[in-house]
């Protein structure tokens, strides 16, 4: 099996297996899934980086440095952001409204 | 041994994406599938900076530097209401960087041939990641206000936005076809920026939860495209996932609106403004905050409605002084929450939950229903479009079929809002003509601060 034929059945295994995941992500989380899968996708870092690094031509070490920038932004502030909006996330207490108790979740339907 | 560790850390990283994302799926291991995902990361760049063929760490550094100089103060200083400008930038960056190494990657093969493979991979990595920079960029010139909200249409927009794509998968295809041609390659790049800003132009407000949603999948699909170029598989699998769910959001804010795709990004909302004038002039009942704030004193249930209204005033905190205010009253406070509303997937939850306010409170759109025929009083925090009963009968509404909230079932319906100009979608509501209705003009925060004073003198004089 050549490279693409093997690329090929990883993406569309991730993608199936990815949609059904997200699937089950309650609407209350979808922000926050936003902007955690955009801090994955800032995994576009792994080629940047060996651009910036293996200096071919000047081009593409200015470029992959510049992709670099981008994708680590990404990457910083999507998972810092994500933590901080899943904190602010609490469940009530059942008699006053008192913040930050964890226990079950309460999600209504798709 | 340096490509064993590269592989292991590229597998192990793949799998803590996945299982990331599988924790995210229940509010209470949400932050443990976070912080997967940013040890995946972490892994993958360590395995990467090992590389044989990466020399120099110059540049790498100096980049890693300046992405977190930049990354970090906007994570700890943006403000939560600024939630949907700062997703549109962030898809913005995430494209750049797959077109900027598509382009270096091009022009580093380009003269030694590149197979064909690697070739429709580096154009759809090219393709989608320009047409998702620009398209991102005007989206979040569009949310900040630097660029005006309504959609812009005009005569033979769809044609021209069509033949410019069409013009820019031939010049790409024409790359597979023969990669060496460089002149092709400019061609390519300059249609796809051009394209992502005539994508956006016809765009409104009330569309684009759904357009983010979609720009979200493609700049993951972007990402994908590189792990092709690259044949790597961590890259693959982390913008297969991106894709994955951006399209599922996509499809879930497209569902809540009754649209379809097509009809989202060809059939822009502008074209129902000349509706408006022909409603019938009828009147609607303004209530005093005295009134309002006697009836909601003596209400059991309340169910509370917010819409980016609400986000643009910064009310959330005034909201859940309310909600304080009127459970100390004995009251039972819950939250509505349609999925498109405001801005962007989610967005109204992420404000509430900003504001304290906890999310066993919030009900999504079905599960709330049944309950506004019970309720004494439904308060529209800044909502329109999706408290809109038209949608249910009127078949002449552009919004007919769309799910609504049935807001117009409750005793008692009070409506925040600043004047009676209509709303993003310029779609007269019904629901302000209401006998049951009750209009409350005036800036969502204030309005609502003057409601929680109201409340607590008449409990502190009782």
């Amino acid at each position: 099996m050549s490279n693409l034929e093997v690329g090929i059945y990883i993406f569309l295994l991730a993608a199936f297996l990815g949609y059904e995941l997200v699937r089950r992500v309650p609407q209350l989380l979808h922000t926050p899934l936003m902007s955690l899968t955009n801090a994955l996708s800032g995994i576009a870092l792994v080629g940047s980086i060996a651009l910036a690094g293996a200096h071919r031509t000047v081009l593409s070490t200015v470029l992959g440095t510049l992709a670099v920038v981008a994708s680590t932004t990404n990457v910083v502030s999507g998972f810092m952001i994500t933590d901080r909006m899943l904190r602010m996330f609490h469940r009530g207490a059942p008699a006053s409204p008192t913040p930050r108790s964890p226990g079950e979740p309460q999600v209504g339907g798709e | 041994m340096r490509l064993l560790i590269t592989n292991t850390t590229y597998l192990v990283a793949g799998v803590l994406f996945i299982l990331g994302l599988r924790w995210f799926g229940n509010p209470r291991t949400a932050r443990r599938g976070n912080l997967c995902g940013e040890l995946g990361i972490v892994l993958a760049v360590v395995g990467t900076l090992v590389k044989a063929e990466v020399v120099s760490y110059q540049w790498i550094l100096i980049g890693l530097f300046l992405g977190s100089a930049i990354g970090v103060p906007i994570a700890v200083l943006m403000k939560m209401t600024a939630m949907p400008q700062r997703t549109a930038i962030s898809h913005a960056f995430g494209a750049l960087a797959a077109a900027l190494v598509g382009t270096a990657e091009y022009y580093l093969r380009q003269p030694t041939g590149i197979d064909r493979a690697a070739m429709t991979a580096l154009s759809a990595e090219v393709l989608l990641g320009a047409l998702t920079f620009t398209g991102s960029l005007m989206a979040f010139g569009k949310l900040q206000g630097i660029l005006p909200q309504r959609p812009i249409v005009y005569r033979g927009q769809n044609l021209t936005n069509l033949t410019i794509l069409g013009l820019a998968i031939l010049a790409g295809a024409f790359l597979i076809y023969s990669p060496t041609s460089a002149f092709a390659f400019p061609v390519l790049i300059a249609l796809a920026l051009v394209f992502g800003v005539l994508l956006i132009v016809p765009i409104g407000g009330a569309d684009m939860p759904t357009v983010i949603a979609l720009l979200n999948s493609y700049a993951g699909l972007s990402g994908a495209a590189m792990g092709f170029v690259f044949d790597n598989k961590v890259l693959i699998i982390a913008g297969a996932l991106d894709g994955a769910s951006g399209f599922m959001l996509a499809i879930v804010m497209s569902k809540a609106m009754n649209r379809s795709f097509r009809n989202v990004l060809f059939g822009a909302f502008g074209q129902i403004q000349a509706r408006v004038a022909e409603i019938a002039e009828k009147p609607v009942r303004t209530g005093t905050i005295e009134e309002a704030g006697m009836i909601l004193e003596a209400a059991r249930l309340v169910i509370i409605v917010p819409g980016y209204g609400m986000a643009v005033a910064q009310a959330q905190h005034k909201v859940r002084e309310l909600y304080d205010q009127l459970r100390r009253g004995g009251a039972e406070v819950k939250f509505a929450i349609h999925p498109v509303a405001g801005r962007m997937p989610g967005h109204m939850n992420v404000l509430l939950a900003e504001a304290n306010i906890p999310y066993d409170a919030l009900y999504e759109m079905d599960a709330i229903n049944a309950e506004f025929p019970q309720c004494d009083v439904a308060l529209v925090v800044g909502a329109n479009d999706i408290t809109n009963p038209a949608a249910r009968h009127d078949r002449a509404s552009p919004i007919f079929g769309m799910p609504i909230l049935d807001v117009d079932a409750a005793r008692c319906i009070m409506v925040i809002k600043r004047t009676m100009a209509p709303g993003f979608a310029g779609i007269e509501n019904e629901l302000y003509y209401d006998d049951k209705t009750m209009m409350l003009f005036g800036d969502a925060r204030a309005v609502v601060s003057d409601l929680v004073g109201e409340i607590s003198r008449a409990a502190a004089a009782a």
